[in-house]
């Protein structure tokens, strides 16, 4: 069960980079740092992570849930 | 005047290099449908990254976000990053690898002719493509209508409407019949490198003048509406991700978008794409649409086409470099277009006409490619002199029609279990209720305080009672017998062959393939587990075996180079 196992974790990892793409956490906050809204750069930090954790899935995982490779051989 | 002639001289300049860039790729290219259609798949990271994103977003980069972020402020960047950094990057994998590995193996050009091959249906081919040109053709309408009226305010009313969107077509068609996909991606590519230096180069030069990116912001403390607080006014989170999700899932569908699906040359440019997607919507929508936000701020009035880029540049910057951005933005709109028209054409000659014509030759087809494109650009055109308000309104809720598509997609993809039957139910039935959405006032286009019509049309599920369970992805002769005009079916129907399509053998526990070293599968019977094999990280080769031994790959040397030649002959 190890392949479901993995598949359910970066599943989880999909959802939660969509989910905070946008910091709901601070809805309605007006604060302005570096000449930029606050949650432009939670949004800037945030898709940068996307980009990392992307990249380790092309390194790690890429082809889980759509090449397998049997565990029989 | 000077301005003008600059702007013009400028616009002039693009199409110049645009011809010259067709002309290179009409050199390079073989009259085959596939060349002509998918530059015989072999995009490059580069390049496959810039015509992606150039074909969808440039002119909407450039207008239709600036303009959003001016209105409503700049929340549309979290809208756009959630879209199309998140999760168009998550589909660009689920959705795109997917159908670039199926695509490869079995010769698809659209995603008509897949999923028609995948259920043995020529009707289901014909449906989905003539759901996507639905869409799509009110969408290179306003395109045209767009192109045409900056234009016209470019020169003063100088160049009529119909002039400017008349020769905008023509030239459209003159080159995307020469060049194909291939120089209509390498357009693109210097489309996209152009954009990111002109809006950065806009962002500094607008905040070097109003005092500095700080003081750029803090102009919009004063307006009303508190455009700098997360969220408000047209953005409740009900909204945000409605429309996030109905973009991306709606990109993907798009047939100029989906047919890019298949056009990377290797496995490995798809994975160096992926991380790409993140970075480059930060690149290009922070500054874009702060920019737009900051016009609000700074009092910038929208000009006559009611866009706010244009006015605040000439404001902030110098007139040539405003110009220029300005044609850049109209070269933009053009490479959006080329794109359509190419996609559309395949559409309708590969799916519509072509399976339920006599077998035309693989060289008469990318001929009726070209024709193609100069049909559907004319109707187009004329439909833009008239500017009827349904096409109008088709065209601007094309994203959620497309929407509606990607879930029997997803599911065709990935559920042995799918039905013919469910097809065309998930397919026409969200079809309909989207419609209805759109036109019906009895049917609301929101849902549970803000949900759209796009997200909720998008759910049904094509599992419908079928009597059939279609199992396999295709059945083709054995390896060494290609199929040269029609492929039988998983139940005796027959579905269209291509000529040029290297048709690899697919297998069956029940049925072991007499070379098993050559085969190649798409989906397994029901129960059955699918799994793959694919030789080093930069190949070519699909290769599946299966858990019940049966198909295995024995492993003998050189048969992978021998495989990878079948998979993929006219790479260059």
């Amino acid at each position: 069960m190890g392949v479901s196992k993995t598949l359910l974790g970066w599943t989880v990892a999909a959802l939660v980079l969509m989910a905070l793409a946008v910091p709901w956490f601070i809805w309605g906050s007006d604060a302005v740092v570096a000449g930029l809204p606050v949650w432009v750069w939670w949004h800037v930090g945030w898709l940068c992570l996307t980009a990392l954790v992307f990249r380790l899935f092309t390194v790690r995982a890429w082809g889980l849930g759509i090449e397998e490779v049997s565990g029989d051989g | 005047m000077a301005e003008t002639a600059l702007q013009v001289g400028i616009v002039v300049g693009y199409l110049l290099v645009a011809l010259a860039v067709g002309i290179v790729a009409y050199r390079l290219t073989e009259r085959t449908a596939e060349d002509y259609y998918l530059a015989s798949r072999t995009l490059g990271t580069v390049v496959l990254v810039f015509t992606t994103f150039a074909t969808l977003l440039s002119a909407f980069t450039f207008f239709g976000g600036p303009n959003i972020s001016y209105a409503a402020g700049p929340e549309w960047i979290l809208v756009m990053g959630l879209m199309d950094g998140v999760i168009f990057g998550v589909l660009w994998y689920v959705l795109g690898y997917k159908q670039w590995l199926v695509g490869r193996a079995n010769g698809y050009v659209t995603l008509g002719e897949m999923l028609g091959d995948r259920f043995g249906s020529r009707g289901l081919r014909g449906t989905v493509a003539v759901v996507s040109l639905f869409w799509l053709f009110p969408y290179v309408m306003l395109q045209q209508q767009g192109a045409g009226t900056a234009l016209e305010a470019l020169t003063d009313g100088a160049v009529p409407y119909w002039v400017g969107a008349g020769g905008i077509t023509v030239f459209m068609i003159l080159y995307v019949t020469l060049s194909g996909l291939r120089g209509v991606a390498w357009t693109d590519t210097l489309q996209g490198a152009f954009m990111l230096v002109a809006i950065w180069a806009a962002f500094l030069w607008v905040a070097g003048a109003v005092g500095g990116v700080g003081a750029a912001t803090e102009t919009l403390r004063s307006v009303d509406g508190a455009p700098l607080a997360l969220g408000g006014g047209l953005y409740s989170p009900e909204y945000v991700i409605s429309t996030a999700v109905s973009i991306a899932f709606g990109v993907t569908m798009f047939p100029q978008v989906n047919q890019r699906f298949f056009v990377a040359r290797s496995k490995a440019v798809i994975k160096r794409t992926l991380p790409l997607w993140p970075v480059l919507v930060l690149l290009l929508f922070v500054p874009a649409f702060m920019l737009g936000a900051w016009a609000r701020g700074l009092g910038v009035a929208t000009d006559v086409n009611e866009n706010v880029l244009p006015p605040l540049l000439l404001e902030y910057t110098p007139a040539w470099f405003a110009a220029l951005v300005v044609a850049g933005a109209m070269a933009a709109m053009m490479s959006s277009s080329d794109s359509m028209l190419l996609s559309g054409s395949s559409y309708f000659t590969r799916d519509v006409y072509r399976p339920f014509a006599a077998d035309p030759s693989d060289r008469r087809e990318a001929l009726l490619g070209g024709v193609g494109v100069a049909v559907f650009a004319t109707l187009s055109f004329v439909a833009s002199l008239f500017r009827p308000a349904t096409l109008i309104e088709v065209g601007n809720t094309a994203f959620g029609g497309f929407a509606q598509l990607s879930l029997p997609v997803l599911v065709a993809l990935y559920w042995s279990g799918t039905t013919r039957t469910g097809m065309y139910a998930g397919v026409l039935g969200s079809q309909a209720f989207y419609v209805a959405s759109v036109f019906v006032p009895a049917v609301p286009a929101s849902y549970l305080g803000g949900w759209s019509a796009a997200v909720v049309g998008s759910q049904r599920l094509p599992c419908g009672r079928g009597r059939r369970r279609l199992s396999r992805w295709s059945r083709v002769p054995p390896a060494g017998r290609r199929s040269d005009s029609r492929v039988e079916n998983t139940h005796g129907g027959t579905v269209p062959g291509r000529n040029h399509a290297r048709r690899l053998s697919v297998t069956t526990p029940r049925e072991p393939p007499p070379d098993p070293s050559a085969v190649v599968a798409v989906a397994l019977p029901e129960g059955g587990r699918q799994f793959w094999l694919l030789d080093g990280d930069d190949d070519h080769v699909v290769r599946q075996r299966e858990h019940s031994g049966v198909a295995r790959d024995d492993g003998r040397p050189g048969q992978h180079g021998d495989a990878g030649d079948s998979v993929s002959p006219t790479r260059l």
